[in-house]
């Protein structure tokens, strides 16, 4: 077993692409679910709306690169006011099930032959990027402490987000400790205690799904971008279910949640995976684990672990038991 | 400062009562609330078909009725939480028809609720605040900057304390309000609307639920809010409470106003007494009455021999 590549791989996942990606959409749903309440199970689709906007006015339209993410911001915004507007009058149930739907017709529109020569059908789309790596003040090599590190584009790509995480973190504990925030949590609890005391609940909720969103969106940005491609499978439903998973894990509405979370997710993901491989191919498991199927077995060990964290830790990493022990009275 | 200590707003409402009609939408002086042919019908069911009342300022009214009556419906219609199919009704002269809840609470229109919504997981103070209107920080842009929205933040916690106290909440100040008890919750929600500034106040069923050794502690407050020059409405089935704090009752049974008049004499109405006990509910059978019955009787027996024969 070479433990040294399982340690370096599983600390580079810790602050790599993925969780970057994942740790953005997560700050947008702990927004729209941890302190709205809202359950948006489309995620997946904002950040895809951003990113082929993006990808699609750069690489089949030739336009600028600042003009594309300008188009990827729109599409996201429009996208949560044609989701919210029919929908956030309604129980919050409804939100739910027209999200999950909206999400896999936004990814089947991306993947249709009749408009591939638009997204690119399954293939989706590549070079657009480069007016993104062009920005990039690295010059080329390698970066970082001994064996973990990453040439000169992963580190701008890693760069970038870390930067945009920590202004998102930043604008959410701004926002939360103040009295929008608390117009919000207490949606969460109450719709029409908050109606009664004199609150637009309609706008509020429509403000936490357009910000969710529009901060998931840059996770959208930066999936295209550091995989310099996109493809409509990447903003499948199971997305969006990660980055629950990352929410809860974390403790919803908590500032940081969203962040560890994600790293947690992303080193157990790894960790268990190349440990399995890596037990394979040094033939320490029973002749039932192949390489082939460990993929799903590293799936069930860390839904397991997720499972045990529920029970023995309900409020998450950073959640506080008080909270939960109120929604047993 | 109890309703007992100080007789002057009690005595302005009942002298406004005084010789009214006790006929159902019987005219006031000045009604801060008047309501026309409201109609709310769920498929077959009318739920309620009221023609016309009217809210006098200044006084505690009591809304009452049997199960079923229709009150509840009638103050989520009045209070913006429901529609109405047919009809209108003017709060201070304002039309309310159509209007939506946030906008009747900002009118002066706050009502609590029949099961009590405790924002449970936000602080007993936190729900105080949330009650005060044209916060500066709840405005999206503006939150971001917390010099914006400071000093009012101060101010509004100020005037929090001062009626958490006046609740005898203020020890409870930073727990979570779901972890009041069910009394203390109806506490919390009367400070909070009272939060919002109203003119009027709609208690639905502020009883419910709460221990007798709040009762009276509860009742004292309800008292206060007309000393202090708002009007109380309020949907209540604990008679002794009616009784006690009210100035004039309104009847509702299926749907539709039956009868008004003072605490006193409202429940030995006839109309009141059916519509809550059901007509010729308890009047003895007269000797004519039973002559009938055994004459209809014999009858039918001689009927039957006949058909035999």
């Amino acid at each position: 077993m070479d433990w040294n590549t399982i340690f370096v791989t599983t600390v580079k996942a810790s602050i790599g692409l993925e969780t970057v990606v994942y740790a953005l959409a997560a700050i947008g749903v702990n927004i729209q679910f941890g302190y709205a309440g809202l359950l948006n199970f489309g995620q997946a689709a904002f950040l895809g709306v951003a990113a082929y906007g993006m990808a699609v006015t750069v690489a089949t339209f030739h336009l600028p690169f600042w003009l594309g993410i300008l188009i990827g911001l729109a599409a996201t915004i429009v996208l949560a006011f044609l989701l919210g507007i029919p929908t956030l009058r309604l129980r919050a149930d409804y939100l739910a099930i027209v999200t999950i739907a909206a999400a896999e017709i936004v990814r089947l529109i991306f993947r249709s032959v009749k408009f591939s020569s638009v997204f690119g059908g399954s293939d989706g789309r590549q070079n657009f990027s480069g007016d993104f790596f062009a920005m990039n003040p690295y010059s080329p090599g390698t970066y970082g402490i001994g064996p973990i590190s990453f040439n000169e584009r992963v580190t701008w790509v890693l760069t970038v987000g870390w930067v945009l995480i920590a202004i998102a973190c930043g604008l959410v504990y701004l926002l939360m400790k103040s009295p929008w925030g608390r117009v919000l949590k207490a949606i969460r609890e109450d719709e029409d205690a908050v109606r009664s005391l004199g609150k637009n609940v309609f706008s509020y909720k429509m403000q936490a799904l357009v910000l969710g969103g529009v901060v998931g969106c840059l996770g959208g940005f930066l999936f295209a971008l550091g995989q310099a491609s996109v493809q409509p499978d990447l903003f499948s439903t199971e997305f969006t279910f990660y980055a629950y998973t990352i929410v809860i894990l974390g403790g919803a509405a908590r500032v940081f949640s969203p962040v560890v979370g994600a790293a947690i997710f992303w080193v157990l993901l790894v960790f268990v995976g190349n440990t399995l491989s890596e037990a394979v191919s040094a033939g320490l498991l029973p002749s039932l684990f192949t390489v082939n199927n460990i993929g799903a077995v590293r799936f069930m060990l860390v839904g397991l672990g997720l499972m045990l964290l529920l029970i023995f830790r309900p409020q998450g990493i950073f959640g506080d038991k008080r909270e939960i022990a109120l929604d047993a009275r | 400062m109890h309703a007992d200590t100080t007789p002057g707003r009690k005595a302005a409402a009942l002298a406004a009562f005084a010789g009214l009609d006790q006929e159902p939408g019987v005219p006031k002086p000045d009604p801060i609330l008047v309501v026309d042919k409201v109609v709310r019908r769920f498929g077959g069911l009318t739920a309620v078909d009221v023609d016309h009342v009217e809210v006098q300022r200044g006084s505690i009214t009591a809304l009452i009725g049997p199960n079923g009556a229709g009150k509840t419906t009638f103050f989520n219609q009045l209070t913006g939480f429901d529609s109405a199919d047919e009809g209108s009704w003017t709060f201070n002269g304002k039309q309310l028809k159509g209007v939506p809840a946030h906008r009747v609470a900002r009118a002066g229109m706050v009502r609590t609720f029949q099961l009590t919504k405790a924002l449970s997981k936000l602080t007993v103070m936190e729900n105080m605040r949330l009650g005060a209107q044209n916060q500066r920080g709840e405005n999206f842009f503006r939150a971001l900057v917390p010099g914006s929205w400071r000093r009012q933040e101060d101010e509004i916690t100020e005037r929090a304390e001062e009626l958490l106290e006046r609740f005898k909440l203020d020890a409870k100040r930073d727990d979570f309000a779901g972890s009041l008890s069910g009394g203390q919750r109806k506490l919390l929600e009367m400070a909070r609307a009272l939060m919002v500034g109203p003119e009027l106040v709609m208690l639905d069923e502020p009883m419910a639920g709460v221990n007798p050794a709040l009762t009276q502690s509860l009742l004292g407050h309800v008292k206060d809010l007309r000393e202090e020059g708002m009007t109380v409405l309020f949907v209540e089935h604990d008679m002794d409470m009616v009784r006690d704090i009210s100035d004039w009752v309104i009847v509702m049974a299926q749907g539709a106003v039956i009868a008004e008049g003072p605490p006193d004499t409202i429940m030995s109405d006839p109309r009141v007494i059916d519509a809550y006990l059901g007509a010729h509910h308890d009047a003895p059978m007269s000797s004519e009455e039973f002559e009938e019955q055994l004459q209809e009787a014999e009858a039918e027996l001689e009927s039957e021999i006949e058909e035999k024969a």
